[in-house]
This record gives C-alpha cells, sequence and structure tokens, in this order.
C-alpha cells in the first residue's frame, strides 16, 4: 500500500544518465518485490508458521539429511548442518563452474553435487525435490545481503553482458523489454499486479498464483510467456545469464526465500 | 507425505483466549481443471478438519473445492488446563494427517 511520489527524483535520475539505454535504479532505489506487497502477503511471508514456502523447507531438510543414490550418501554426510556449510551459498550464485566454462545456478550445482557425488540420478527442474532442496539451502541466507559475485571473478563478465542484452532486448509479439517493465514502469499496474523492479531476492518462492513453491527459471519463463516470446527450455543457459544480471542488478539486497508473492 | 506447520502458545493462563494456527501441504485439486491434453484432473482435496484438546473437539470444519492448495487455518480456543491438542485432516484417496502439539496451562 506504498504511494510515493517519484516524478522529481525520477526526472533526475534519468538526467543524470542521460545517454544511457536505460536508467537502472540506484542503490538508494531499488526495491524488492516485498516492498510492494499488502500488509497480508507482507504478514504471510513473515510469519514462518503461515508462510507456506516454509513446507518445502521442511521437505528439503528432510532431503538433506536422507542418503540416495549408489554412493549411498547424504548431502548432511558430507556438509554437515546446513545452517552452517550453507550459509551465504545462496547469496552468491549463479557462480563460474570449471568444468561447465560457464556460470551455473544453485539448482545446477545441487544436481552436480546428486550426480557425481552422490552418484544418483539428477533432479528435474521443478521437481518438488529440487524446488524443496534448493529453498532449504536459499533459506540459510536469509537477510545475508546478495554478493557481487561479477566483482570477485572476472570469468563472469561476458555472461553477465549476455544477461543484460537479454534483459534490454525487445522481444515477442508485444515487442516489449523486460527492462521497460521493470525499469521504467515499476510501481505501476499490469492487470492485477504491481510491477516490480524484478530482483530475484526470494527464490524459490510461493506465489499465490501458482497455488505452489516455484524457481526463478519459472518465473522468468512465465514474463516471456506474458511477451509472448519464446521461452527456454528448463536449465538453458539464457536463464541463468538472465538470473546472473539480476542477482548482479540485485547486489546487496537481503536475501529473502521463501518469498511470498501474490 | 504432507508437511504440516502448527502453531500453538506453549503456555497460556488459564481462561485466556489462544491462537492456533494450522497449514499444511495439500494441491486441493478441485476436480474441475483439465490437464495440458484436456482431461479433467481427478478431484483430490482435504474434505475435513479437526482439532481435539484433551480429546474434546474445540474445531472442526468441513473443506470444498474452491478452497486455495496448502490450507491455512487460524481459530481460537480457551486454554483450560494443560494437555495436548491434536489436528486431524482427512480427505480424498484415503488422506489422513495427525499432528499434535502441547500446551501448559497455568
Ligand atoms: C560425497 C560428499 C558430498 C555429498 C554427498 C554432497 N556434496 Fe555437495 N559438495 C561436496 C564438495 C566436496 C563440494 C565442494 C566442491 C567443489 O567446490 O569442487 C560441494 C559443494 C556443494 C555446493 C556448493 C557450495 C558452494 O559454496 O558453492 C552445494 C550447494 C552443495 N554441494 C549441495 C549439496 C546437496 C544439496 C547435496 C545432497 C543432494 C550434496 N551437496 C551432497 C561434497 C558433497
Ligand atoms: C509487461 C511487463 C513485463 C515485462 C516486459 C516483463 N515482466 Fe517480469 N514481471 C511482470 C509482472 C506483472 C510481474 C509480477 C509482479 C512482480 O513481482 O513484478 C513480474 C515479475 C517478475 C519477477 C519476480 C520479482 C519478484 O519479486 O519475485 C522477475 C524476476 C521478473 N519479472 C523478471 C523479468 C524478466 C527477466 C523479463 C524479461 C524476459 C521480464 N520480467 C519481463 C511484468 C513484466
Amino acid at each position: 500500500m506504498r504511494r510515493r511520489p517519484r516524478g522529481f527524483l525520477a526526472a533526475l535520475v534519468v538526467a543524470a544518465t542521460a545517454g544511457a539505454a536505460l536508467a537502472q535504479a540506484p542503490p538508494g532505489e531499488r526495491r524488492t518485490g516485498y516492498e510492494l506487497l499488502g500488509p497480508t502477503t507482507k504478514a504471510m511471508q513473515d510469519d514462518d508458521m503461515a508462510n507456506p514456502g516454509m513446507l518445502w523447507v521442511l521437505d528439503g531438510e528432510a532431503l538433506w539429511a536422507r542418503p540416495a543414490g549408489s554412493a549411498g550418501k547424504a548431502c548432511a554426510g558430507c556438509h554437515g548442518d546446513a545452517a552452517e556449510s550453507m550459509k551465504g551459498v545462496a547469496a552468491r550464485y549463479p557462480a563460474f563452474d570449471d568444468k561447465a566454462g560457464r556460470p551455473i545456478d544453485l539448482e545446477q550445482r545441487i544436481n552436480q553435487c546428486r550426480v557425481d557425488r552422490q552418484e544418483a540420478p539428477a533432479l528435474a527442474r521443478e521437481s518438488r525435490e529440487l524446488n524443496a532442496l534448493t529453498v532449504f539451502i536459499a533459506r540459510q541466507s536469509r537477510s545475508l545481503p546478495i554478493e557481487d559475485v561479477v566483482a570477485k571473478d572476472e570469468r563472469l563478465k561476458p555472461f553477465l553482458e549476455a544477461g543484460k542484452a537479454l534483459f534490454e532486448r525487445r522481444q515477442g509479439q508485444l515487442n516489449l523489454s523486460c527492462a521497460q517493465c521493470h525499469e521504467e514502469l515499476w510501481d505501476k499496474h499490469l492487470a492485477g499486479n504491481t510491477i516490480s523492479q524484478a530482483h530475484p531476492t526470494g527464490y524459490p518462492q510461493y506465489r499465490l498464483e501458482w497455488q505452489t513453491l516455484g524457481s526463478l527459471q519459472r518465473r522468468l519463463r512465465n514474463c516471456l510467456i506474458g511477451l509472448r516470446a519464446e521461452t527456454y527450455a528448463y536449465g538453458a543457459p539464457e536463464y541463468v545469464d538472465l538470473a546472473l544480471y539480476l542477482m548482479w542488478r540485485a547486489r546487496g539486497l537481503p536475501i529473502e526465500a521463501p518469498a511470498v508473492r501474490p | 507425505m504432507s508437511r504440516a506447520l502448527i502453531s500453538v502458545p506453549p503456555k497460556a493462563k488459564k481462561g485466556e483466549v489462544v491462537q492456533i494456527k494450522a497449514l499444511i501441504q495439500h494441491v486441493m485439486e478441485t476436480g474441475f481443471r483439465p490437464n495440458s491434453s484436456g482431461v479433467l484432473l481427478p478431484r483430490d482435496i482435504i474434505t475435513s478438519f479437526k482439532c481435539l484438546y484433551n480429546g474434546t473437539e474445540v474445531f472442526a470444519c468441513e473443506m470444498f473445492p474452491a478452497m486455495a492448495a496448502n490450507p491455512f487455518l487460524t481459530f481460537h480456543t480457551l486454554a483450560t488446563e494443560s494437555g495436548t491438542l491434536e489436528f486431524q485432516w482427512t480427505g480424498d484417496n484415503g488422506f489422513s494427517v495427525k499432528e499434535s502439539a502441547k500446551i501448559q496451562v497455568e
């Protein structure tokens, strides 16, 4: 229920960045999707006993402790207490992976351990198990600031640029770019939704519209479908590049997984 | 398996009105939605919930297809004596989940 006059500041921002393709909200102007929520949805996210995403966190906690694969090892067998070993991990993904020669997201990192260390089949994207493990790990980073991973690892730079290009490219039958909605029109309404700045702070998240928990890639897919653009297959490098760019834009904002969104 | 989250104040004064919250994981498939090939997905919902306080029913409700997935209920009861609150959800396809929580009344 926040209504803030932005005209003057916005004009300043535009003036200050004249010549730049699009004005990115400066650090002080960055708002997570949480800040745009109504009071009831905020209350639902804030209360661990009312946040439905916590049901998946419990699932993830159980999976963490359960031996799997022909190695017969549990995540906990190698990583111990996730509150220690996984703290801050979600705040610095996607991360560069030597084997892949490119950034991978947290889901892909989990599946690497599934396949290489547990010797179990990879978990399918959007499966309850993979979302549960991911949200359980992301939960261990709650309220920690998103790291500027690109500043720490030069190898990520070309992928950041690729993600930025995807974000700013007009696409789909509606011929819109992500930036047009999420940088120029945030705080405005699209049907029943308040458009946010698209910060990936709360994933995997519980979306009331989905009636379930879903990943960032599911959200990105939804936006692409909204633009009537072609979607990528789950796990595609384009999604990871986009995620890297979104995380970089959101650097410094706190992780809030599992977030609740309308 | 369905996870449930229940919230009961661990301690209360005798005669105090306490708030109880019960959240459970369930798809609540309405029976009216077609899948991607146009075939109706069979109904799969929780049909009833009850809460027993030392064996006495203090809250009960029926549930219907229009309820959202992962139903969340909040209700109140009077703290009368120390003991156990039992929660029972039942539904389609033999769905049955029980949880319990202790309350200490002074
Ligand atoms: C046999 C031991 C073993 C098992 C079992 C195992 N892992 Fe790992 N995991 C490792 C090692 C070793 C690393 C660090 C590897 C590296 O950086 O090369 C790692 C790294 C990770 C990372 C990246 C951490 C970071 O700081 O970037 C995540 C996330 C992770 N594992 C999750 C899991 C999950 C979830 C499971 C269970 C499904 C699991 N692991 C099972 C050994 C294991
Ligand atoms: C026509 C406007 C529009 C365009 C274009 C658009 N989105 Fe969105 N996007 C929305 C709306 C509406 C929502 C739901 C409300 C919200 O969280 O912003 C949303 C949500 C999101 C979120 C979730 C934010 C959160 O808090 O969880 C992300 C991330 C996102 N969009 C990224 C993108 C990306 C990447 C693109 C380009 C591929 C894109 N969007 C294109 C309208 C748009």
